[in-house]
């Protein structure tokens, strides 16, 4: 089919774009993308939730927070390798999701938004509370501790900026590609139809609690994988990546770039990473520019910038 | 009657809203192929039976018993397995998606066995469902329109395409033909002749022409309870009947 090459070339074409830029940009320019590819692969996950499924959720800096968690405390704690280590944020990440998604899943619209948000809190105040182990707010730092990752007799540095970049770029490659197939698969035609209308779906032969587990699922790992990929990447695992402010941010990435459409979360992510660097140049209160850009869009793009283009000149966007 | 077992028995069927007794045990059953069709006044109980039997609503008292098991305890996903499947009397379509769409996730439903024809059932099969669907109730030119920019009588019929491409051996319409116009109309009942030489359909209908035409036997219901039931010609004589629907 047509539409499925124009779809899977736009999407190739946009990691090979991402692939090139690392040799085209200034070092500080260069840092900054491969931090925004890794939040991109968590607003990716965010909306297989969101976008997909139809469940909004205000908590979900839970599961990027298991992620970053799970592999920085093997790594400062035990020495564990890069690799084990992520491993073990992507586990956590899962079962945290899958935990929640048993109990949070009975719930429906906005009591889920509050369940959400409730365990997402709880979770916080969990890396505060044990903080002689996660020292709090504080924080650790991994660079001491973690080992070079070793690729063919070579030795990787984590604090190398290509290494960095491309790692990064690995991440988000990983994430944008396992959204999308789930986005054109049959459990993506399921999940969507939950999300347009859930009764209509259980009466034509789906049990939609299963497939909302299976949605939650994706979305944490996907999470999951960018705070681990954050924290080993940037070195640094603290409690302010599981509060509130963690869990908001995935929200209004999603939204800027177009929910539900699978390249939507890099645009947004991109997007806000710049228009905040940029103003909090100018001014500390950068947080009223990014409140007027969001009225801004709700205004006159409630359907995201890929959203309208999608709807206006590209319907085969996926 | 005959002593074949009918595909589909409800048994002292009962279901209460709170202090409401909104269908009182009802025993009705369907023989295989034929076409059934429920009359009634409004709020005689015939959309809270019918969802009892597609698992929208769950009873408060009784049995359904289909193809000769026991099915009061399954949820509805499970019965459209088994081959049930429901027509909202208000349109109930993905509005946002394409005809297409609309009716690709019921068609995959079959083609979706084990893990791996879960994650990938084949889309050239599931689109041969689709056209099919389509093709059978005439929309398959608007296969790529969003459904919420068909008419009204396209979007009713687009609900039919998504209940046909389950395959379904029992279907139930839930007032189909309200709302559309006289041609429409007649076109509609050719195409539900046509369906039930695959499948028995179960047809709540307040348009006594399409009844008439349709129905093999009638089931009138009032005030949760069935009233009588027979042949079209015997309910259009039938005292109780013509006091309740011509006036006492």
């Amino acid at each position: 089919m047509s539409a499925w090459r124009k779809v899977l070339a736009l999407h190739l074409a946009v990691l090979l774009a991402l692939l090139v830029l690392q040799f085209v940009l200034p070092p500080y320019h260069h840092t900054n993308v491969a931090r925004i590819m890794v939040l991109a692969a968590y607003a990716i996950g965010y909306n297989v939730l969101l976008g997909y499924t139809g469940l909004m959720s205000l908590g979900h800096a839970m599961f990027f927070a298991a992620g970053m968690y799970g592999a920085g405390l093997p790594v400062y704690y035990f020495g564990m390798g890069a690799p084990a280590a992520f491993a073990c944020g992507l586990a956590a990440g899962v079962g945290l999701a899958l935990l929640f998604g048993l109990m949070a899943l009975r719930t429906v619209g906005p009591s889920f938004l509050i369940v959400s948000m409730m365990f997402g809190q709880a979770l916080f105040l969990v890396t505060l509370y044990f903080n002689e182990i996660t020292l709090g707010d504080q924080g650790f730092i991994l660079s001491e501790k973690l080992r070079p990752l070793e690729l063919a007799g070579t030795q990787l540095g984590f604090h190398e900026p290509a290494v960095k970049y491309n790692l990064a770029l690995a991440i988000f490659t990983g994430c944008l590609l396992a959204a999308l197939a789930l986005r054109l698969s049959a459990l993506g035609r399921v999940l969507i139809g939950i999300r347009e209308n859930e009764e209509r779906t259980r009466l034509l032969g789906y049990d939609s609690f299963r497939y909302k587990l299976l949605a939650l699922g994706v979305s944490g790992a996907l999470s999951a994988a960018a705070g681990a990929g954050y924290a080993l990447l940037f070195s640094y695992v603290g409690s302010t990546f599981a509060s509130i402010l963690f869990s908001i941010y995935p929200l209004l990435w999603t939204l800027l770039g177009g929910v539900g459409t699978v390249l939507g979360p890099l645009v947004g992510t991109a997007l806000m990473f710049y228009l905040v660097d940029t103003v909090s140049g100018v001014t500390s209160s950068y947080l009223l520019f990014v409140g007027a850009a969001l009225v801004a869009l709700v205004l006159w793009f409630p359907l995201g910038i890929l959203g309208t283009v999608r709807s206006r000149w590209l319907p085969w966007l996926p | 009657m005959a002593a074949v077992a009918p595909l589909l028995a409800t048994q002292a069927l009962s279901k209460h809203f709170g202090g409401l007794a909104a269908v009182r045990e009802v025993s009705l059953e369907v023989a295989q192929g034929e076409i059934r069709a429920i009359i009634g006044p409004n709020g005689a109980g015939k959309t809270t039976l019918v969802s009892m039997i597609c698992g929208r609503h769950e009873p408060s008292a009784g049995r359904i018993v289909y193809r000769g098991r026991d099915i009061t305890a399954l949820r509805p996903w499970e019965r459209l397995r088994l081959g049930i499947a429901y027509t909202f009397q208000v349109t109930s379509i993905f509005k946002g998606l394409s005809c297409y769409e609309n009716v690709a996730l019921p068609a995959q439903r079959g083609l979706m066995h084990g893990l791996a024809r879960r994650l990938a059932p084949g889309e050239a099969a599931i689109e041969a469902r689709v056209t099919a669907a389509l093709g059978a109730v005439g929309l398959e030119d608007m296969a790529w329109q969003r459904a919420d920019e068909l008419a009204y009588g396209h979007q009713r019929l687009l609900e039919l395409a998504m209940a046909l491409a389950t395959e379904p051996r029992l279907l139930i319409l839930d007032e189909p033909t309200q709302g559309l116009a006289e041609a429409e109309i007649s076109a509609f009942c050719d195409l539900v002749r046509q369906i039930a030489r695959q499948a028995t359909v179960l047809i709540i209908e307040h348009n006594m022409q399409v009844v008439l035409a349709l129905a093999g036997r009638v089931t009138v219901m009032d005030a949760g309870e069935i009233l009588a039931q027979g042949t079209p010609a015997e309910i259009e004589r039938h005292p109780a009947v013509q006091k309740a629907y011509l006036g006492r």
